[in-house]
């Protein structure tokens, strides 16, 4: 039962009705084998994903997170998706925009991406992904004049396989995680960047995921290489339809930065996330984020603002690996209705010199569980290691509950390292101070909320702060007293 | 102006306001002093509808209009002000930009045009200086590590800088020191005119000998049970309470 307040609040519930190539249910090499063969990918690809069947067929299901979900039944899943080109054989790349069923295009003007050059959103260079498949990637030419690369993931495989197979798994191998393997041996599409020695990226590069077809589980792959000196900042944005059955969105990102390199990775996260009083429905999010720090003085950050999804399983993460290299995380993770988050970062200092940042904020309303789990380590040959993490709770209305679980694992007496954690909450008293003064309670929240997040929106790219205070605004109607 | 008539009002259930009458003039200054569980404060919240309280009878006017009938923020809007005896810490939110929240919600709801972050800069630098407020306190997060008395002092600014026509003050002189209520004095007389009524509540004679009242009520059991001049203020400074309330009270 949806209320006009929810309709209000997950304004990208509507469906498209478009017609998609699945392949049946089931996760077997014949499913594994028809995917590679359906983007006609090279040898070491399928190989790759059958390594990587095999290891999570023989890996266990995680169950240490906070977070508690029906047990998912992954042979009843479709493990691929494809807007089928109006009258043609499945393909699972599009020439030009033109074959692109126009009902495709239509659902992202709708959400605010319009694809075609001419309206395209200047400054930022936008690749579409629907379902499983990139639909149509924005000012591809005058990135490549630039010498980027800025493509779909399935594209780079064909156009660069010699990088693809280069980096692909270097930072999350196969085996890292169960979910990381079942990614490994399903993706999908997602995006790919290189960016050459000495170039600062002159577009901001985004990807825009779009699930449409709810049976369907989404496994994006994305990876992204800063070489010598590079820089590129990207902004990661997804929606999802409603659905009364619960989505898997499993997805891998790999960072890689070489020396002196940048890359600034942003996402403002909002998939459906279940009906708000019965939690019926929603996305499960469980992704894999990291980034190496490969070179000297190179550096990775995160920042994040979840907004959605019935269950956030997430820890974008940084390898320290290079000296002098620093990685940062922000993160605003708010959760409502019966939503549930458990996450966080990990930052592993390997190399001498290296520096984190971790400024986590928590909002957790209605009856939703919202918890904070980070990691610390420095390894025994990390000298002068520098971590600084904040980690704030705030509890809105009675039922919610914020829990922090910090890993801190030093094992060199030559590092510093602080932790800084508190809780709050926005009373009725508060609200009722703003009130009195002629400001309204929805005016009052979106301040404090503000307020409590404004080290986090502060290091948003300007196109994503608007939009992030908004939702955070939005999302928290109705939900004090 | 302010025309309170037979008012209860109780919270949880439990009787606090029990048939107050009260009228100000505009242009006036009361004071209302009274034992501690009086009503006294319970008065301010329920003037300004805070949503723990009940009204259960009587009525509350400005100017005429029915205020029991508006919502918190509408009653800021028709001009009504209370300088809390306990005002909130909101962390995180600033000083300076919770007050232009408010300055421009008033005039938009008067149909008059918001003033923009630099315009109204200039005026909060005028009205600090009027009560003799640091600047300092723009970069300040709202009440948030303030002293008590600089709290008190905090009410007192956005007073002036929202000019409403009706203020009650809630024992703004509590926590102050000497010079510090000096200052608040010189601030609340400098905002009496003949549109504006200003009530004050308070135990102490000494912000009366500052700000002279033009009437001194008696306020126990939740309702007014003596008025008098200055005069009534000397005599419970030196006598108590004893013989203005009841026994019970």
């Amino acid at each position: 039962m949806t209320t006009p307040d929810d309709d209000q609040a997950y304004k990208y519930g509507f469906s498209t009705a478009v017609e998609a190539v699945t392949f049946g249910r089931g996760l077997n090499e014949d499913v594994i084998r028809a995917i590679s063969n359906a983007r006609d990918e090279p040898a070491f690809l399928l190989e790759f994903r059958l390594k990587a069947l095999k290891t999570f067929l023989a890996m266990e299901e995680p169950t240490w997170a906070a977070v508690d979900y029906p047990k998912i039944d992954f042979q009843q899943l479709q493990y691929y998706s494809a807007p089928r080109k109006a009258g043609e054989k499945d393909k699972a790349k599009y020439d030009s925009l033109a074959d692109v069923d126009p009902d495709v295009i239509a659902t992202f003007e709708k959400l605010g991406i319009p694809l075609g050059e001419q309206k395209a959103l200047a400054g930022v260079a936008v690749d579409a992904v629907f379902d499983s498949v990139s639909v149509a990637t924005t000012h591809q030419k005058r990135l490549f004049d630039a010498g980027v690369i800025f493509c779909s993931f399935n594209e780079a495989v064909h156009l660069f396989p010699a990088l693809i197979e280069r980096w692909l798994g270097s930072v999350v191998p196969v085996a890292d995680n169960y979910y990381a393997a079942l990614n490994s041996a399903v993706f999908s599409d997602g995006s790919f960047v290189y960016i050459p020695p000495y170039v600062r990226c002159p577009l901001e590069l985004s990807t825009y995921f779009r699930i449409n077809n709810t049976e369907a589980g989404q496994f994006e792959r994305t990876l992204i290489i800063a070489d010598v000196g590079a820089y590129v900042s990207y902004l990661e944005g997804c929606t999802a339809p409603k659905s009364s059955k619960h989505q898997l969105h499993a997805a891998v990102v790999e960072l890689v930065t070489l020396d002196e390199a940048e890359i600034k990775y942003s996402t403002v996260q909002n998939w459906y996330a279940g009906d708000r009083a019965t939690g019926e429905g929603g996305v499960y999010n469980f992704v894999t984020k990291r980034g190496a720090c490969r070179g000297r003085n190179s550096k990775i950050s995160w920042t994040q603002v979840e907004t959605g999804s019935a269950i956030t399983w997430k820890y974008p993460s940084c390898i320290l690996q290079g000296d002098g290299s620093v990685g940062e995380f922000y993160s605003v993770a708010l959760t409502n209705g019966k939503m549930q988050a458990d996450t966080g970062t990990k930052m592993v200092h390997l190399g001498r010199d290296t520096r984190s940042t971790i400024i986590s904020k928590g909002i957790a309303a209605d009856s939703s569980s919202n918890v904070y789990r980070g990691l610390v380590r420095v390894h025994p040959k990390a000298e002068n290691a520098r971590n600084y993490t904040q980690c704030d709770s705030m509890l809105v209305g009675k039922n919610s509950t914020a829990h922090t679980y910090p890993y801190i694992d030093v094992n060199n007496p030559t590092a510093q390292v602080e932790h800084e954690a508190s809780t709050s909450k926005i009373s009725e008293d508060q609200l009722f101070y703003f009130t009195s003064r002629g400001v309204s309670e929805e005016d009052a929240i979106s301040a404090i909320v503000s307020g409590f997040c404004k080290e986090v929106l502060a290091v948003l790219p300007l196109e994503f702060a608007a939009e992030a205070h908004k939702l955070l605004t939005l999302k928290l109607e109705n939900s004090v007293g | 102006m302010l025309a309170i008539d037979n008012l209860s009002a109780s919270v949880n259930d439990h009787k606090i306001l029990d048939g107050l009458t009260l009228h100000v003039k505009a242009g006036e200054v009361h004071a209302i002093m009274g034992p501690n569980g009086s009503g006294k404060s319970t008065l301010a919240k329920v003037v300004a509808g805070h949503p723990a309280f009940a009204v259960t009878g009587g009525s509350v006017a400005v100017d005429g209009v029915d205020l029991l009938a508006l919502e918190p923020e509408e009653r800021a809007h028709q001009g009504v002000f209370i300088g809390w005896q306990y005002p909130i810490e909101v962390p995180g939110v600033n000083n300076a930009e919770f007050l232009r929240l408010a300055y421009n919600a008033k005039r938009k709801a008067t149909a008059q045009p918001e003033l923009s972050a630099k315009d109204f800069d200039r005026l909060l630098d005028e009205r600090m200086a009027a009560v003799e407020v640091d600047v300092a306190f723009k970069d300040r997060q709202l009440n948030a590590g303030f002293s008590g008395g600089q709290k008190k002092r905090n009410e007192i600014l956005q007073m002036v800088v929202l000019e409403p026509k009706l203020a009650i003050l809630d024992e703004t002189d509590s926590g102050l020191d000497v010079d510090a209520l000096r200052a608040v004095a010189r601030g609340i007389n400098a905002f009496r005119s003949p549109t504006r009524a200003i009530v004050l509540i308070t135990h102490y004679e000494r912000l009366l000998e500052l700000v002279e009242p033009d009437v001194v009520h008696v306020l126990s059991a939740g309702r007014i049970v003596a008025s008098g001049g200055k005069e009534l203020a000397r005599r419970i400074e030196t006598q108590g309470y004893d013989g203005l309330v009841g026994g019970d009270a």
